[in-house]
């Protein structure tokens, strides 16, 4: 199965709306170890993003996308616009001159997106931070196309591993950000950026379930 | 904690606990919480049209009369609540332009290329940049960005806060009241007519011997989300605080202001030499490199700058009395105050705390602090 721009488009959306509904949830998990500010920030820019989609309907993947990390890169500031604005950045960049995304495109725009985002952030597997849901998700979805999964298939075992990888970050100590400030008290909570992952993964398996494969 | 101040402590603490359950909204004086910084900062152009502009989308604050032409730029930014820093410092002798971001939020770098362009007088420009990593990641797309268009650019970080020991464990100590010092250390430098990179090794001179350590009574109110970031029992205070309400390193029952200043000064004084890598850029490689720098160590008759800084909700008064033990102790190392600054110049919110930082002086250093300022919440001489 392909995955078409209106896809794309409606990821974007729903992803919008996941942040939305959950900016008082990452809020408070931000101020358990962080500053009380990624829902705020994350809807900020995504909500831009959102006000954008309909003006990027005419544009390929590639654009869309990269209208998305610049609109995030000057909207949300903090750790996460960088973050997050590189993440889009390099995956806009993963499937240039594409008008849609096979499982393979699909594996390589999440790939660049991650490694943007370890490059960015310079942290690694086991940090607690977003890269602990994300990379398992990453290496979930190439796995399970090498195993001939559908796309649905393929991006609804990517959420699990990035749920299970939010998860993990719970008994985690921090080693980035301000929540490595806490030393010791950064164990025991669950971190917002992985868990905004997480949605952003479940956005996409949300569009991908809607059609059937 | 000594018996004696528990009792002293034991009557307000039990009815204050009662009083502080039942209140989970904050009062505050604004309008909507996402106007916060807007409105904040149309006051401040207003209320002064002589010596500084608000610019937005992108939003920044810069010098009435940049760009001065010859003279390098000056530009340093943040999250806003940690008011006057920096809008506040923007002005002759300090800073040529501030980018504020949303409350405790970096600014983006949109707003840093802008700020740029604005007062770019022909000399250059250096980022002053507080050891945050929103802050190091934004500006470092902004030198990127900046560079790319032709403007010659360096960014220095700060990063003298000692409650952050473990460097092996987290990404470096957070920059605080250091900054300050360095913004009006350099911005007299600039002044004076140093060259770019002259102001950048200023900059980081003064980064490697400033030390600092802040203490919180209660927590801040983020207008967003009007209750306190984090919950502190009325008995009791967090050691090692950043300037953003995030939780600091060890909470402990309040004692007094003595106690307080000794705690936050020992932190300072037992503060091992620090090693670390930081990235600068490197003009002749046209790229960001990894520098290793080491703070260098305090001997006895060293001259210091000694800085009480109110966290946004203490008085005047109780600064004083940090000041007040805090020369004593400094004395006591066999160290001479030869500066001072008492206030709240790096705050956050209306958290009630103070931080106190320690610069080691040389003459130069000596001479660029007395050099006339002008700004919003800052001056001195003509």
């Amino acid at each position: 199965m392909m995955m078409t721009k209106e896809q794309i488009l409606q990821w974007l959306e729903q992803f919008a709306d996941a942040i939305a509904q959950n900016k008082e949830y990452l809020t408070q998990l931000d101020a358990a170890i962080g500053d009380a500010d990624h829902g705020i920030n994350m809807d900020r820019g995504f909500q831009k993003v959102a006000s954008q989609l309909p003006k990027l309907a005419e544009q390929d993947i590639s654009s869309v996308l990269k209208t998305v990390s610049i609109t995030l890169i000057s909207s949300v500031g903090g750790a996460s616009g960088p973050l997050y604005g590189t993440f889009f950045l390099r995956a806009s960049t993963a499937v240039a001159g594409k008008q849609e995304l096979s499982n393979e495109d699909l594996a390589s725009l999440l790939q660049a997106g991650l490694d943007g985002v370890l490059q960015r952030g310079k942290a690694q597997l086991g940090d607690k931070t977003m890269i602990d849901a994300l990379s398992p998700a990453v290496t979930a979805f190439t796995q399970a196309i090498g195993q001939g999964k559908t796309t649905s298939e393929a991006i609804q075992q990517a959420t699990a591993a990035a749920e299970q990888g939010m998860q993990a970050t719970i008994p985690m100590l921090a080693k980035k950000g301000r929540a490595s400030y806490l030393g010791d008290r950064s164990i025991d909570h669950q971190d917002p950026g992985a868990t905004s992952v997480y949605l952003m993964l479940k956005s996409l398996s949300e569009v991908l379930g809607m059609t059937s494969d | 904690m000594s018996s004696s101040l528990t009792d002293r402590y034991a009557l307000p603490i039990t009815s204050l606990k009662a009083t502080l359950s039942e209140v989970t909204t904050m009062k505050k004086l604004i309008n909507q919480p996402e106007d916060f910084v807007r409105e904040s900062l149309i006051g401040m152009a207003k209320a002064h049209s002589d010596l500084l502009k608000v610019q937005f989308e992108p939003t920044f604050v810069y010098r009435a009369d940049a760009p001065v032409q010859g003279k390098v730029a000056l530009i340093s930014g943040g999250g806003s609540g940690h008011e006057p820093l920096h809008a506040g410092f923007v002005g002759r002798g300090m800073l040529d332009a501030a980018c504020p971001g949303e409350v405790f939020t970096s600014p983006t770098p949109d707003q840093m290329l802008a700020a740029a362009k604005q007062v770019d007088g022909g000399a250059g420009i250096l980022y002053i940049v507080k050891n945050y990593s929103g802050d190091v990641m934004n500006f470092e797309m902004a030198t990127e960005l900046a560079r790319a268009e032709d403007l010659r650019v360096l960014s220095i970080l700060i990063d003298d806060d000692v409650a952050v020991k473990d460097s092996l464990y987290t990404q470096g100590r957070r920059g605080v009241g250091t900054t300050v010092l360095a913004e009006k250390i350099c911005g007299a430098a600039a002044e004076k007519g140093y060259d770019l990179a002259d102001i950048a090794d200023l900059c980081r001179r003064v980064n490697l011997n400033g030390r600092s350590m802040g203490v919180a009574l209660t927590s801040c109110t983020v207008p967003a989300i009007m209750k306190p970031t984090f919950e502190l029992d009325a008995d009791e205070i967090e050691m090692g605080i950043g300037i953003h309400g995030e939780p600091g390193r060890e909470r402990m029952t309040i004692k007094s202001a003595d106690e307080i200043t000794e705690m936050l000064a020992m932190s300072i004084f037992e503060d091992i030499v620090y090693t670390r890598t930081v990235r600068e850029w490197d003009e002749s490689k046209g790229g960001f490199v990894d520098v290793q720098l080491t703070n260098p160590e305090w001997e006895k008759g060293d001259r210091l700058l000694a800085f009480v800084n109110g966290m946004g909700g203490t008085p005047l008064a109780e600064l004083y009395i940090v000041y007040r033990q805090l020369a004593d102790l400094c004395a006591q190392q066999g160290w001479q105050i030869v500066r001072n600054l008492i206030g709240s110049y790096i705050t956050s919110l209306d958290m009630q705390g103070c931080s106190i930082t320690l610069l080691r002086l040389d003459d130069e250093m000596i001479r660029l602090w007395d050099a006339p300022v002008k700004t919003a919440s800052w001056r001195w001489g003509s």
